[in-house]
């Protein structure tokens, strides 16, 4: 099953670093905004997302915000 | 029946769990996360063979080190302990999750979080401006007024990385600034910083996001409200002790009193690391006082025999 994620990150936050690996080590491909940098970005986080905290995880209609490995293996299915 | 339990894996538990697998105690790690504290560090320059390094960097060798002996250290994440009781030879322990795990000995090493408000709006608007990490939510607040909440040096290094960023800093604290000098000096001489301290936040406001915070002078019981866009909450630390405070002695600050041997009051239950009330919560201080329990509970083990 191939789904969009993207994860929206600061470039100082370990729980985004956190996230990507996790993300990584179970090969789920994701697109990554540095929402410092891109603008468009934070606005889309804002805005779709309704948040303002990072990493703020979004696929299909869930929007995770922070990182809970337990919550993200449920909502993947892994 | 384990011969050891090691609750937590941070510092203090990680490095308990390396002693007991060289002493080939048959050993289990619980703990709801791997890293613990340092997770959210991000340079570390103090402890001894790396002149720099990551926290998060630094805590992936400690879990590499740890799962070097699988035979002898059983690894379960994502597991909370919810409370701890004495059995008939040993302890037993339920974790959120329902399951129960039996030890002859155990070793409680649950590390410390942050402290909550406990404010309205609060809990509302986490992630939507309400945060605890000001390094990773800071520079999301470019331009805005935001609020930072404590007196102490993590407060004061949020409110110095906002005042580069945002508009205006507000810096809110229950009592007069408490944090290092130096910062204490660099912070309150920004233009765009006012202190209130000797205050209480009462509410959180905002309608899908924080647009306010409402305070109030501690002295006069004036109260005020700010227009700010992000709240910063940086009051400090409360042990991880509930689940065993019905079997030992906590002081008054919530840590589990153990003495210069780890030992508990309780025979066979040892404590290590932030959670208990040792002097410098330092992760070099936490690793040593993890290897001191993992001996310590590997000499009772013995004695046991």
């Amino acid at each position: 099953m191939t789904r969009e994620v993207k994860i929206y990150t600061t470039p100082g936050c370990p729980y985004c670093k956190m996230a990507k690996k996790f993300l990584g080590d179970n090969d789920i491909k994701y697109q990554e905004f540095n929402v410092v940098e891109d603008k468009a970005a934070r606005d889309e986080m804002r805005n779709k997302c309704s948040s303002l905290g990072v990493p703020t995880i979004c696929f299909d209609d869930e929007v995770l915000v922070g990182f809970d490995e337990a919550q993200l293996r449920e909502k993947l299915g892994l | 029946m384990y011969e050891l339990i090691i609750v937590g894996a941070g510092p203090a538990g990680m490095t308990a769990a390396v002693y007991a697998a060289r002493k080939r105690l048959n050993t289990l790690l619980i703990s709801d996360d791997v890293g613990g504290q340092p997770i959210t560090t991000v340079g570390i320059e103090n402890y001894m063979g790396y002149q720099f390094i990551e926290g998060p960097e630094l805590m992936q060798k400690f879990e590499e080190q740890v799962r070097q002996f699988p035979s002898d250290v059983k690894v379960q994440v994502g597991q909370k302990a919810e409370s701890l009781s004495r059995i008939d030879g040993g302890f037993e322990i339920k974790t959120d999750k329902g399951e129960i795990h039996r030890a002859k000995a155990v070793i409680f090493a649950t590390g410390k979080r942050p402290r909550k408000l406990n404010v309205l709006g609060e809990k509302e608007f986490l992630g939507r401006g309400v945060t605890y990490c000001a390094i990773c939510d800071g520079p999301l607040f470019a331009g805005e007024n935001v609020a930072v909440i404590g007196g102490g040096n993590s407060a004061l290094e949020a409110a110095e990385d906002m005042i580069r960023i945002a508009q205006h800093v507000y810096l809110i604290s229950l009592t007069p600034l408490t944090g290092d000098r130096i910062l204490i000096d660099k912070v309150t001489g920004a233009s765009n910083l006012t202190v209130f301290v000797d205050h209480e936040i009462l509410e959180i406001k905002g309608k899908g996001r924080v647009e306010g915070i409402k305070i109030r002078d501690l002295k006069s019981k004036q109260q005020r409200e700010l227009d700010v866009g992000g709240v910063f909450i940086e009051i400090g630390l409360i042990p991880n002790s509930e689940a065993i405070k019905a079997i030992t002695t906590l002081n008054r600050f919530g840590e589990v009193e153990v003495n210069y041997a780890n030992e508990t009051g309780v025979p066979g239950l040892f404590a290590a690391g932030d959670v208990t009330n040792v002097p410098e919560k330092q992760i070099v201080v936490a690793a040593g006082e993890g290897a001191k329990a993992a001996l310590q509970a590997h000499r009772y083990l013995q004695r046991l025999k």
